[in-house]
């Protein structure tokens, strides 16, 4: 499996990574050879196997719905760079 | 050429818990931006979501009330895409395992048919923040209180075949979640919404058309105008040779038009997988029947079961079960009084008028079922008729107490004394020498006229079974 520029190009815009042109060759080598590593399980026969969703072989565990968090706004939007009547600011979404 | 139109929805519902689907942090409308967001909701590093077991309880109750499949064993599953008010980079939701699958629900039409619409899926998912795009210095705010928010999708199969039907189906759903508890329902504030793929086809053909998808609306009256809107729009591409493109759409009701969105507000690449933070969850036979025992009556069931135990006409029984607070209303009142019928028009005609009058729900109506009640006993037992009742109810609306009270202070008990009614009834007949004449000639539609007579000369307390009784007599001669 060889990925083209444009996959590479694709796949960094969904992740939104910021790669110049010329680290594109390297990083779709890199990324088919992930890629044909990986495919080899399509050799494996899963017939008959259910899909694993977990590697636990556990089941998911449930809270009762009751709040249990207080309001802490002010301790976590210290990590923030920018915030506005209680708002997280961020560059602007829509043109 | 003849066309028809095919229509599935996905309607997610905000589930009515106390905390988020996968944190303890609150859900309530309205709270300051951010007061409700906590480290699991705004995606910290480091933290594991653990589900609330309540939503799990609540799509069991959908399942079951849908007669869906409610799986063994579902799975959640991460959507991947960017956008500032989902803080993780994905949203946690339920992709080829969902927790309900296979279901049905019946929705009736303004004609009185009835059809039954398949319901394909329902799966638990988180809802995202909310982004304003006011004025921040030419920045966009976000709010993550509604982040974590639990929301059941339910995805009906390609079963609608007008905008009618899809109103009376996203209806349904609605008076359901509502009955269930399991959703407010309320759609000003986004509780209740839906997506809407729609696409035509040429009367007879068996493979669909090229669909749109009406993204996020949140009324009734939106979605029927953007069905009808997006059925025209595809109806005129292709009847001048064009082709349809399967596409995200947004609906302006200012406009009345739908348009595409732009590409950037559009993410279609998903890349779904199983998330590593939650194991598969398991619901087990003893669980689903411990929520079908604590499942309310359904609101079909409520109607079948007043038109049988009071009588009601299938209409008037389907505007009583219409929501559960009008249902328990009606059924105290009608508990009270040998008419139901009295009970049914009382609670449809006044009490629903002045509700709506005023703007208000049932639950808050000044009128409480016993003040109604406290009414009916006295037009029952002839203290005052029909007509008074009206004025003690509206008293009684604008707070001058119970009906006794009002009935007392106001003067309004109705003459039941024979002997009474005859001096007035004389009084009338003698003050009216002409019509008395004529209706002895064989007019006997002035008799209404002597009616309304006594009646304005007792101030409308006149017993009117009585004053009939006494006129028939006296006219008589």
């Amino acid at each position: 499996m060889k990925l083209t520029r444009d996959e590479v190009e694709s796949i960094a815009h969904l992740a939104r990574l910021g790669i110049s042109g010329d680290e594109i060759p390297p990083l779709a080598d890199n990324l088919s050879r992930i890629i044909d590593f990986v495919q080899q399980l399509e050799r494996a026969d899963t017939e008959g196997v259910t899909p694993m969703a977990h590697p636990l072989n556990m089941t998911q565990p449930l809270r009762e719905d009751r709040v249990t968090e207080p309001d802490q706004r002010d301790l976590y939007q210290q990590n923030a760079t920018a915030v506005e009547a209680g708002l997280y600011l961020v560059p602007r979404v829509i043109e | 050429m003849e066309w028809e139109t095919v229509i599935g929805l996905e309607i997610h519902a905000q589930l009515a818990t106390r905390s988020k689907i996968f944190s303890g942090a609150a859900t309530a409308y309205g709270a300051a931006p951010n007061s409700q967001a906590c480290l699991v909701d705004l995606g910290y590093p480091g933290v594991l979501p653990v589900l609330n077991a309540g939503v799990v309880r609540m799509a069991i109750a959908f399942g079951l009330a849908t007669e869906s499949t409610v799986a063994a064993r579902s799975v959640f599953a991460r959507k991947n895409y960017f956008y500032p008010d989902l803080p993780k980079g994905y949203q946690i939701s339920q992709y080829e395992l969902p927790v309900v699958h296979d279901g049905r629900i019946e929705i009736r039409l303004d004609d009185g048919s009835r059809k039954t619409v398949g319901i394909t899926r329902a799966h638990l998912e988180e809802d995202a923040g909310k982004s304003l795009h006011e004025d921040f210095h030419g920045q966009s705010g976000i709010d993550l209180n509604r982040a974590g928010t639990p929301l059941l999708e339910i995805v009906s199969e390609p079963d609608l075949r007008s905008a009618k039907e899809a109103v009376a189906y996203m209806k349904a759903i609605h008076q359901l979640v509502r009955y269930l508890g399991i959703c407010d329902g309320n759609m000003q504030e986004g509780s209740f919404r839906c997506d809407a793929n729609i696409s035509v086809r040429p009367v007879g053909r068996h493979e669909f058309g090229t669909r749109a998808e009406i993204k996020n609306l949140n009324s009734f009256r939106f979605v029927e105008r953007a069905i009808l809107f997006e059925v025209e729009r595809q109806i005129d591409i292709l009847e001048s040779g064009g082709k349809v493109v399967q596409e995200t759409r947004l609906y302006d009701p200012d406009k009345d038009e739908t348009r595409p969105m732009r590409s950037k507000e559009e993410a279609n690449d998903y890349r779904y997988f199983p998330d590593p933070d939650l194991l598969p969850l398991e619901i087990g036979p003893e669980q689903v029947e411990a929520v079908r025992a604590a499942l309310p009556e359904l609101p079909w069931q409520k109607r079948d079961r007043f038109m049988a135990e009071y009588g009601l006409s299938d209409y008037d029984a389907g505007v009583l079960s219409s929501a559960r607070a009008v249902a328990d209303y009606f059924e105290t009142v009608a508990a009270g009084v040998a008419d139901k019928k009295l009970a049914a028009n009382w609670v449809m005609g006044e009490l629903a008028g002045a509700l709506n009058k005023a703007g208000l729900d049932i639950a808050a109506s000044p009128v409480d079922a016993h003040g109604l009640l406290g009414l009916l006993h006295r037009i029952e037992d002839q203290t005052i008729s029909g007509k008074i009742a009206k004025e003690v109810f509206e008293a009684m609306w604008a707070g001058e107490g119970d009906a006794d009270a009002v009935i007392e202070a106001r003067g309004l008990k109705q003459i039941t004394d024979t002997g009474a009614l005859e001096d007035v009834i004389r009084e009338v007949i003698a003050g009216n020498p002409n019509q008395l004449e004529q209706y002895r000639a064989g007019k006997d539609k002035l008799f209404g006229f002597f009616v309304g007579q006594v009646m304005k000369a007792t101030g409308g307390k006149a017993n009117p079974a009585l004053v009939n009784e006494l006129l028939k007599k006296l006219l008589a001669g």
